[in-house]
């Protein structure tokens, strides 16, 4: 009986990787504040929930927006029709200005590079098919985004090589980490075709510096190997210092152009994974002809495009969106990290994204990755939070957790403090007496600690509906 | 530029065929009413646009569905925030509804086998990953649509192997045929994984009859190879006989408990029956469970809007909707059908008779200056550029016989339609025609083709080529 292809039935989609594990534990007891306030609070998925109030606002007054109004039926017909490769126009048009006002308008981008796809996943796989033959490889530095094993090799038959990056330098991304990556690499017989990076970081929540930033430049020109600039939390970024993109960087440094290429969504920034928006915006000629080919296996659909071209013209809108958006999560941030910081929890100083790289390293028994593990299946089971372990994230230390912050409401990071506080304290008691002392503040009460951070409530009621106990994150 | 994947720089993207010049020719002059009422009119683009007033009424009466509000309350952040590859559910429940009431209700299909994907296109692609890989193909039918060649071969490296259908019987598919194929893949080197057919045809425009769909199951048990059965047409059907999808005759045959009904699978979309090709809805059905798991987390690369998957969720669960809306949709392309074929034979041509799709599978035999592909391309490019019709010649849907040419018919105005028909009668009486042979070819079923002697103005089709070039 003749099978089913190799691609189907091996693990290639990455999904038996123990960040998925916590996924599972959530959705047999997830959290809600109502019917199941013991259950596991959702900390490992990055999704940006801080701001629909205002964008449901603006979709709420511009019907037309969602061809729901007399004016938006007329352009039914055209939109349902609409399946051409290169795009709407105007979608690509009002995509390409928002990344550049996200980039606080030091650069413009050119519409006729952007190139849909589904979702940043789409993109990546896209591009990966573009640069790379089966056999080869890419360069991505730890800790990655899990789902990159799967978007970047499952399909296509690329290899990844780890770029490794340590907590000793806050996993800064240096020229010898790379040439070290780039001589492993040979010795495997793998040819390296381009360099990964996300920026800002996924897991770590950072932005690259201006420096690493040119250092990376100049690695790949001299290697004349791609690189792949994955810039999806680009607007995530809600403090100093400033976002640097690629886009910039090509213009102060000598680079090849036809080298360059960058991934970009909607999914983070402005919080609708569900709406499928990706894209790729490529330097390279070919590289864009190919992909928009490509693209057909992915379309955005014309639905949303028209959504989106309308939303994104609006230049009001846009504006307000970035400035609401990043103080939101500005705030959200400081009151989560300051008030783990409360209980001795620390985590790499960040400025961007919409998680937390914590720093769990001392709570490990010994520095094994069984360890964490161990502390992972605590936190999920007994302080039922479900978090991403660093291990997921291919990180070459363990104790390391990717902990997200901006997909829950108030009330919900409240209960998750709790228990975070809570456990901190058992875990304290059980610790030898002298390192209990320096925890005097873990006693301070609940409302006191938020009324000391918050000059005004942002308790936001959660979702009139319930969770969809279908919602499974791959993020 | 060995910098880039071997994809980039090959053409199995199949965009350098014919199929794809004539539309690039068209973009450069497209027919409009106004504007360029001497322009090139499409009629290779296999679109349905027969039927939007329906879809807007409806939309108008149901302003919700696309407004992000369900009962009054708005759903924007949960859809927004709905990225479960596993689909919206009453968007899966309607859409498996949907498909058996087209098919009459004589089969059901399960929520859960269905797996959501963008467009036919990534359906075909993906399914083509879950059975397929390098060193493996199968067997496909011709003629076939040309986006076959890219969405199953391009980025997975498996193999296309023509089953050749021919006019003697109507281009049916026949057990010799399939034999033949099989032994030209092993020829090959070829594992042959499958045989993939569309029913109703691209570009026939007819449905499959039992007799073919149960040749196919016995050659798959036979062989023990999966089939895929692109039913994307199966809503076009507008006369008898009625659709039979491969899924009713499996029941019919009891084979619910066998191998075989694990190694069929369906693909479904929205865009010919609905007519709505921008919104990127395709749809797997398979009653593998392991393949349904595969494709499922395939399909994250390609997955459906939240946001027209709920629009379309309510669409598709008002019953009394989709009732109108296929019987009388079916109705229009009945009609429409119609105007092309007595169009066409005004102009003496004839075409194969159809029962569904958006296009007739059009016999131009007869004008052609010698029976080869060099003369259908000659035909082919003087109705481009002097006719000014955009047609999708047979050889680029791999038909074996030169002559074939596929002429949609849905996707223009019916005044465009009848222009079209015009322009075609003009054309066909102006060449010199040996009257004999043209009486001949009537009366013989046109089996002695080479007797012809047809002289074309050669001399005006050069001259143009000069100009437009």
């Amino acid at each position: 009986m003749v099978a089913i292809s190799k691609i189907a039935t091996g693990d290639g989609h990455g999904e038996n990787s123990p960040y998925f594990d916590g996924w599972k534990a959530y959705e047999t007891n997830p959290f809600h504040p109502t019917d199941r306030p013991d259950g596991i609070i959702q900390m490992g998925l990055a999704e940006n929930q801080l701001c629909f109030n205002f964008i449901k606002k603006w979709v709420m007054k511009h019907p037309e927006a969602s061809l729901c109004s007399a004016q938006g039926v007329n352009k039914f017909k055209e939109t349902a029709l609409f399946q051409d490769y290169h795009g709407m126009p105007e979608f690509r048009q009002a995509v390409a200005k928002f990344m550049g006002k996200v980039r606080g308008g030091r650069v413009e981008f050119d519409p006729d590079r952007i190139v849909m796809s589904g979702g940043a996943t789409g993109a990546h796989e896209m591009v990966a098919f573009c640069l790379a033959d089966p056999g080869e490889a890419f360069l991505v530095p730890t800790p990655y985004y899990p789902g990159f094993d799967r978007d970047l090799r499952w399909r296509t038959g690329v290899e990844l090589v780890p770029v490794v990056c340590k907590s000793s330098n806050d996993f800064k991304i240096t020229t010898n980490a790379l040439e070290t990556a780039y001589e492993k690499a040979k010795e495997d017989n793998l040819k390296v075709k381009g360099l990964l990076v996300t920026n800002p970081s996924n897991p770590l929540g950072n932005i690259l510096d201006r420096d690493t930033l040119k250092g990376i430049v100049e690695f790949i020109n001299e290697k004349n190997i791609h690189l792949v600039g994955d810039e999806i939390y680009a607007a995530t970024v809600f403090m100093e210092p400033e976002f640097v993109s690629i886009s910039e960087i090509i213009e102060e440094v000598e680079c090849k152009r036809d080298l360059i290429h960058i991934v970009y969504s909607l999914s983070k920034d402005m919080g609708f994974p569900g709406f499928r928006v990706g894209l790729v915006y490529s330097y390279n000629d070919s590289v864009l002809s190919c992909a928009r080919k490509m693209s057909s296996f992915g379309l955005v659909s014309s639905q949303t495009q028209h959504l989106i071209a309308s939303m994104l013209s609006d230049d009001d809108f846009v504006d307000s969106f970035i400035v609401e958006s990043k103080e939101q999560l500005f705030r959200r941030h400081k009151y989560f990290t300051w008030s783990l910081s409360q209980v001795g929890i620390g985590s790499l100083k960040s400025n961007a994204g919409l998680f937390i790289w914590m720093d769990l390293r001392k709570l490990l028994k010994e520095k094994t990755l069984e360890a964490e593990m161990d502390l992972w299946r605590v936190i999920i089971n007994e302080v039922k939070l479900n978090v991403s372990p660093g291990s997921s994230f291919h990180c070459n230390e363990p104790g390391w957790f990717r902990v997200c912050f901006a997909n829950m409401d108030d009330h919900t990071m409240e209960v998750a403090l709790l228990r975070i506080r809570t456990f901190m304290l058992e875990h304290n008691k059980a610790m030898v007496p002298r390192k209990l002392c320096s925890q005097s503040s873990l006693k301070l009460s609940f409302s006191r600690r938020r009324d000391d951070f918050m000059s005004q409530s942002i308790m936001s009621p959660h979702s009139p509906l319930p969770q969809s106990p279908l919602v499974q994150a791959r993020t | 530029m060995g910098l880039l994947s071997r994809k980039v720089t090959c053409n199995s993207h199949g965009q350098d065929s014919s199929y794809f010049l004539g539309w690039q020719e068209f973009e450069k002059n497209p027919y409009d009413e106004v504007k360029n009422p001497k322009g090139i009119i499409q009629m290779g683009l296999a679109e349905n646009q027969l039927s939007f007033d329906l879809l807007e009424s409806w939309l108008a009466k149901n302003p919700e569905a696309a407004s992000f509000k369900r009962d009054g309350q708005s759903i924007f952040k949960e859809l927004a925030l709905f990225q479960d590859y596993h689909g919206l559910p009453a968007f899966k429940k309607a859409l498996v509804d949907f498909m058996a009431e087209i098919r009459g209700n004589k089969v059901t299909f399960d929520a859960n086998n269905i797996v959501l994907t963008a467009g036919a296109t990534s359906a075909n692609e993906t399914l083509m990953f879950c059975l397929a890989e390098k060193g493996d193909a199968f067997l496909l039918p011709t003629p076939y649509y040309p986006g076959f060649d890219r969405d199953l071969k391009w980025r997975t490296g498996a193999e296309i192997v023509p089953i050749v259908c021919t006019s003697s019987n109507g281009f049916k598919i026949t057990e010799p045929a399939l034999e033949e194929a099989y032994h030209e893949a092993q020829r090959k080197n070829l594992r042959v994984k499958g045989v993939l057919v569309t029913n109703p045809s691209n570009p026939l425009g007819t449905t499959m009859t039992r007799n073919e769909l149960h040749l196919l199951i016995n050659f798959i048990t036979d062989k023990e190879i999966h089939l895929i059965s692109d039913e994307i047409y199966s809503g076009t059907v507008f006369s008898s006989p009625a659709f039979v999808s491969i899924m009713e005759v499996l029941k019919d045959m009891k084979m619910e408990n066998t191998q075989e009904w694990e190694r069929v699978h369906v693909v479904y979309s929205l865009s010919k029956d609905l007519g709505l090709p921008g919104f990127r809805v395709g749809a797997i059905y398979s009653n593998d469970p392991i393949v349904v798991a595969a494709a499922t987390k395939m399909s994250s690369f390609g997955l459906v809007s939240s946001q027209t998957q709920s629009l379309l969720s309510a669409m598709l669960s008002d019953k009394k909707f989709t009732k109108e809306y296929l019987s009388k949709h079916q109705k229009r392309l009945r009609n429409r059908r119609n105007k092309l074929v007595s169009g066409l034979e005004k102009a003496g041509i004839s075409c194969l008779d159809s029962n569904a799709g958006l296009f007739c599978w059009v016999d131009m035999r007869h004008l052609l200056s010698s029976n080869t592909f060099e003369a259908e391309m000659e035909l082919w490019k003087r109705i481009v550029y002097d006719i000014k019709l955009n047609i999708s010649p047979g050889s680029s849907c791999h038909c074996t016989e030169p002559g074939w040419f596929r002429v949609c018919f849905a996707n223009m105005s019916e005044d465009a339609l009848k222009l079209a028909m015009q322009r075609l009668k003009s054309f066909v009486g102006s060449i010199a025609i040996n009257d004999l042979s043209h009486q001949e070819l009537k009366k013989t079923g046109r089996k002695n083709r080479t007797n012809w002697v047809f002289r074309l103005s050669f001399q005006s089709f050069h001259d143009r080529e000069q100009d437009e070039r």
